[in-house]
């Protein structure tokens, strides 16, 4: 249960949003809807915790989640408009990396599937990321989504840069984490396609 | 579990950090050509009189160090908060400070250590007695650490901003200082008789309390420099 | 230091300190006056001759005051940094910020005039002993904390940065204080001290107080007439602000 109550938040003099009330219950996608430079992105990270709020709280089953950093953290998967990988090391190599940072290890053989579920060549397993298309780097960057069961994903714009089916992999791979009582916060430009009922929109900007 | 995962964690990230240092191994080499460049500059600058050079040669290798530390310092963080993997740190359930202390101590193995290696040779040119240069390679092991540690606040707090090297070296060049004062003095200490003993202890001092404060510091800076 | 003592959540909004800000400022400078007025004129006529010296020790007076508000100074800045940290109230941020070059200022004066007893007393402008060069790095460390404000333009990152820093840098104050002791170099040994009597003769002594008393009043007054050029300007899109320049 992700409850975010009167968030509202500025950058440098512009006040971005204000009094964002929204409760999203486990099993549910909330869409965050914008044009550019309305605060989406600045949104998502409040929601994560990097980018503190001028006023507001979120609460994460019913606690702050600044009482609560590491339970909270160890919930929680972020993938932002910066893709998070290494350009020097390989797909392997980065979700590895990661997933032992983020204290969830995974063995090579659970990455490599991750990265088949989302449609990454094979070929491109052994290649320094920095060589691959930015499709490629979105796909690895998702990766992540596979490879464990964290019950809190926030996503800026997951879709970029994806074709047709990598859309539709990982549309499957939201639909699957909500129906099993994840919470997914998107922000998107789009609509994404998945079953209504469990969409929850929110529209910044007015 | 949580004990083992933070250890898993912060080993995890210093291998990564090994492992992508390795991927661009020019870069120990630059910080280490540059090591000898600064140290050579000085007898150049200064005359090559032996007595001179014996004289200047444990400030002359500690300042060169201190150099190629704020020279490096810069691909601490910079490289991750580019990239994004940085905000990742930042989100992961693992106290920030245990994490910063990893990077720290993978980025004082590929540039403080290779300096400390290298400064019995350059010793060696300066004209130092064996007991003079066992005792400056002894000082630079002890505090090349604390350069790191200190060092990496100043590149924290400088994520991002235009220039941010330069002004990162001129933050911490004040807390500098004492590990200068008390590196090149060991020597000069033991030569002239008073024994190098308070000098390397305080040194050691630095180091100890430098562990847990600086990378609780640098996590914090770290935080302000995300939002 | 300042309003401390009051119910510090009712100055923390900028709306209130500004007009407080500005009834403590004429207080300050009239104590300010009074003090240096009278210290300097103990300094200079009152005290005796120094039998070593003879009359170009008198510097000491100013120099020795403006040393322990260097000091002094930094560890307020410090501790307006730490509490804008902790409650995350901006005007402590202001504060840090407003200090900082008043403790420049006496830095540098305590550099100058330590020069000026360094030459007839040594023989040289300046010596690199160990209270002297500690002055000098404690005036890096105000410009660095002044130049990290000015660098970011974020004007939260730049306050939480620069407190940061002015927190690091705390710990340098001790040593300075205690290099005299640990480093026996020219200076004198420190002959003001809280617990051992102290070596000089008494007017000498009050003359010192009184004048570090007029430059603490004046580093209040002159602070709090910067915080409130400081609440001014980053405070300059709110109403109250707008009939403040019309009243």
């Amino acid at each position: 249960m992700l409850d975010i109550h009167e968030l509202s938040c500025h950058r440098g003099d512009r006040k971005l949003f204000r009094y964002v009330t929204v409760s999203v219950p486990a099993g549910r996608l909330l869409s965050i809807e914008g044009s550019n430079g309305s605060g989406k992105t600045t949104l998502l990270r409040a929601i994560c915790g990097l980018t503190p709020p001028d006023q507001g709280t979120i609460r994460w089953h019913g606690r702050s989640i600044a009482e609560q950093r590491e339970t909270f953290t160890a919930g929680l998967i972020y993938i932002g408009h910066r893709i998070g990988l290494k350009d020097d090391l390989t797909p392997m190599e980065n979700i590895q990396a990661a997933m032992q940072m983020s204290g969830h290890p995974v063995t090579a053989a659970l990455a490599r599937a991750a990265l088949e579920a989302i449609g990454v060549k094979p070929v491109c397993y052994r290649l320094p990321t920095r060589v691959l298309s930015e499709g490629q780097q979105r796909r690895v960057a998702l990766a992540r989504l596979w490879c464990s069961e964290q019950p809190l994903w926030v996503l800026d714009e997951p879709f970029t840069a994806l074709d047709a089916r990598s859309a539709q992999l990982l549309r499957e791979r939201l639909q699957r984490q909500v129906e099993r009582g994840g919470i997914v916060v998107a922000a998107t430009h789009q609509a994404m396609g998945l079953d209504p009922s469990t969409v929850q929109q929110l529209r910044l900007g007015e | 579990m949580m004990q083992g995962g933070v250890a898993g964690a912060v080993f995890g990230l210093i291998q990564r950090d090994l492992l992508l240092t390795w991927r661009r191994r020019a870069d120990i080499a630059t910080t280490l050509l540059f090591f000898v460049i600064v140290a050579t500059l000085f007898p150049l600058g200064i005359g090559p009189e032996p007595a001179v050079l014996r004289t200047i040669a444990p400030g002359v290798l500690w300042i060169a160090a201190l150099l190629s530390c704020f020279l490096s310092l810069g691909r601490l963080f910079a490289t991750d908060y580019q990239d994004g993997t940085l905000e990742q740190m930042l989100l992961t359930p693992h106290p920030l400070a245990a994490l910063v202390l990893g990077k720290i101590a993978a980025h004082w193995l590929v540039s403080g250590l290779p300096v400390v290696v290298l400064s019995p040779l350059i010793g060696l040119q300066f004209g130092l007695s064996g007991g003079a240069i066992a005792i400056l390679t002894f000082s630079l092991l002890l505090g090349t650490p604390t350069l790191s540690l200190v060092g990496s606040i100043g590149a924290a707090l400088t994520l991002g901003i235009r220039g941010g090297n330069l002004l990162s070296a001129l933050l911490v060049l004040p807390l500098f200082v004492p590990v200068l004062i008390f590196g090149a003095g060991a020597v000069a200490s033991s030569e002239s008789g008073m024994g190098a003993e308070g000098h390397l202890s305080l040194l050691g001092a630095c180091v100890v309390l430098a562990i847990p404060f600086a990378p609780w510091a640098t996590a914090a800076a770290l935080r302000i420099a995300v939002e | 230091m300042k309003t401390d003592r009051m119910n510090w959540f009712q100055w923390s909004s900028p709306q209130t300190f500004y007009p407080l800000a500005g009834k403590l400022i004429p207080w300050f400078a009239c104590v300010s006056i009074v003090c240096l007025v009278a210290g300097l004129y103990m300094g200079f006529l009152v005290a005796p001759t120094d039998f070593q010296q003879g009359d170009s020790y008198r510097i000491i007076f100013v120099h020795v005051p403006a040393a322990w508000m260097s000091m002094f100074l930094y560890v307020v800045m410090a501790g307006w940094a730490a509490v804008g940290l902790g409650l995350k109230a901006r005007p402590s941020f202001m504060m840090a910020q407003a200090i900082a070059p008043t403790g420049a200022l006496f830095t540098f004066l305590a550099l100058f005039t330590g020069a000026f007893w360094g030459k007839p007393t040594w023989g040289a402008w300046w010596v690199w002993d160990a209270r002297l060069t500690s002055e000098l790095i404690l005036l890096f460390q105000y410009a660095g904390v002044m130049l990290l404000h000015a660098s970011i333009d974020d004007l939260r990152r730049a306050d939480r940065a620069s407190a940061v820093l002015a927190l690091v840098g705390v710990v340098n104050v001790p040593i300075i204080y205690f290099s005299v002791r640990w480093w026996n170099t020219l200076h004198q040994g420190a002959s003001i001290s809280v617990t051992a009597a102290p070596k000089m003769a008494a007017t000498m002594l009050a003359a010192m107080g009184v004048m570090a008393l007029g430059f603490w009043m004046y580093s209040a007054a002159v602070t709090l007439m910067r915080v409130r050029c400081i609440i001014l300007e980053r405070e300059r899109h709110a109403s109250w602000v707008q009939i403040e320049r019309i009243s």
